[in-house]
């Protein structure tokens, strides 16, 4: 038997991409801030669009108090607690549906109805409904996450290798062994899609419902900025999200890699 | 052997040693297409013994697959009746291991955790679980791989590896769709003897469907020959090449020559002549 196919170690990048890439990234990065300083008071005006050295100094003092790290960790909580919440659910429906063709062409048209809703314009709703404390926001973050997640996890059930199922069905697997061995598995890289896509919308629920009606969190953050006319302030805390969105996806994609190592 | 306590069906079905193993009987299925209904089986009938094992030859699309399922009970017929051990298949059949050319190792598992999944299914607690995997892992030769992922086991280890977890839960009939269809002729004749050596140590009863005539002649007892669609039996043949048999040897019996000439007269293809 030949066995010159066996553990090849395959070029897999798991530490991301070359160093050069890198490189250029940073040079694009120093580019931009570069050009964005020196248009900053000489064809632009300050007020309008802050400056780098302003952001950089509006960060350094709201880390320094303490605030930057009390309003992150409201939205990340909110966010956090919705994107698990969405996300479950999300998992759970596509599960149940992806197993009848009959009830997904049931459910399709008014989970795509209610998908086309912009979520955001629910806010207002949740608020009413919930108050000004954390329960809008989790809601409002779920609700982003889970379409995701639903719409990305099903497309990986329907997708699953149907003759993998008539294998398990005759060595006598119950539906539930089925979907516990073959289905949830197979559609795991697709549910992965849908947590990676799903976590920046999340995060994007959480600040809306913030910026509506709330006294804490990255989106109290810019609106209080920019009620004050604190364009560096607006920038600043748009500037901390953007890095701790980047961060966690950072970590989903690791997690992904060490899940997926089979491949 | 093992095979008593290994054993998933109840004995009494098995004592019934009068009973066929496997009998259809008048059996139809017409399959809805887009250029209408086709007619892939039209009473068909035959019936196999305990320990018998069959080969199935025919022209592609013959119904071949389709009796296969039928026997999984993956799919039924649209008139008459299958039968295993004496049962009426109407829904699917788990005392049956069926293999098929699809490779349907799950890919996220170890060689060993896909070997498993049988008996995973079958409740059986994880100490004997790793025992009789062990086990089946031995009798294949897969020894050393067992932590290796499909991906990085070769076409051949693969087809071992299914074998093996098609054994491992100890089915009385065994089902196999081309088992070896895309295999290069040296792997083909490995695996060919190994299914002999597991299949004379079990005696189960196998349907075994495939193209290469020698391949029918050399492994099975008797050799059914379906016609174009819808399929009809044209040639029962019994294989007169005693066992135990080998599979570089068999060819060379004088028996073979006359089962080949027969059966490739039988086959009748006009467009496709043997070379």
């Amino acid at each position: 038997m030949t066995t010159d196919a066996l553990s090849e170690p395959r070029n897999v990048p798991v530490f991301g991409p070359s160093n050069r890439v890198w490189l250029y990234r940073v040079l694009l990065v120093a580019a931009s801030l570069t050009a964005w300083q020196l248009a900053s008071g000489s064809l632009l005006d300050p007020f309008w669009v802050s400056s780098p050295t302003s952001v950089f100094s509006t960060l350094l003092t709201w880390t320094a108090n303490g605030q930057l790290e009390y309003h992150l960790f409201v939205t990340f909580k909110e966010t956090f607690a919705g994107f698990l919440m969405g996300a479950a659910a999300g998992v759970l429906f596509a599960l149940l549906v992806g197993t009848s063709d009959t009830v997904h062409r049931t459910v399709d048209p008014f989970v795509t109805a209610i998908y086309g809703v912009p979520k955001v314009a629910l806010a207002p709703l949740f608020i009413m409904w919930f108050g000004i404390g954390l329960a809008p926001k989790i809601v409002l973050a779920a609700i982003s996450v889970f379409f995701l997640v639903f719409f990305s996890t099903l497309r990986g059930v329907r997708e699953v290798d149907a003759k993998m199922v008539d294998a398990l069905r005759t060595m006598g697997a119950s539906k539930l062994a089925i979907q516990r061995i073959v289905i949830f598995p197979s559609a795991l890289p697709w549910l992965f899609t849908g947590l990676k896509l799903g976590l920046p919308y999340g995060f994007v629920g959480a600040v809306a419902a913030e910026m509506m009606a709330s006294n804490a969190g990255i989106g109290y953050l810019t609106q209080n900025s920019a009620g004050q006319l604190d364009t560096a302030g607006v920038f600043a805390a748009l500037f901390a999200l953007m890095l701790v969105t980047t961060l966690l996806n950072g970590a989903l994609g690791r997690l992904e890699t060490f899940i997926f190592r089979w491949r | 052997m093992r095979s008593a306590h290994l054993s998933v069906v109840s004995s009494q079905a098995r004592e019934a040693a009068n009973v066929p193993a496997v009998e259809l009987s008048s059996v139809s299925k017409t399959f809805a297409s887009r250029n209408g209904p086709v007619e892939v089986l039209n009473g068909l009938s035959f019936s196999l013994a305990n320990g018998e094992f069959l080969a199935i030859v025919g022209p592609s699309g013959s119904g071949k697959s389709t009796v296969l399922n039928l026997l999984a009970g993956l799919d039924h017929p649209s008139a008459g009746e299958v039968r295993c051990q004496g049962r009426r298949i109407d829904v699917v059949n788990t005392e049956i291991g069926y293999l098929t050319q699809h490779d349907s190792l799950l890919p996220w598992r170890t060689m060993e955790e896909n070997i498993a999944v049988p008996l995973e299914i079958r409740g059986i607690p994880r100490t004997e679980r790793a025992e009789r995997t062990r086990e089946m892992i031995a009798q294949v030769g897969l020894e050393g791989f067992e932590q290796h992922y499909p991906v990085q086991l070769s076409g051949g280890m693969r087809k071992r590896a299914m074998l093996a977890r098609t054994l491992s839960y100890d089915p009385p009939i065994l089902l196999m769709d081309e088992p070896f269809g895309p295999l290069d002729a040296q792997l083909k004749l490995a695996l060919q003897a190994d299914l002999l050596k597991l299949w004379s140590a079990r005696r189960k009863t196998v349907v075994f469907v495939t193209h290469d005539m020698v391949e029918a002649i050399t492994l099975a007892d008797r050799v059914l020959v379906f016609s174009a669609r819808p399929c009809r039996i044209k040639l029962d043949e019994q294989i007169a090449i005693p066992r135990p048999r080998d599979v570089h040897e068999a060819r060379f019996h004088p028996a073979f020559e006359e089962h080949y000439r027969r059966l490739w007269a039988a086959l009748d293809l006009t467009s496709r002549r043997p070379t």
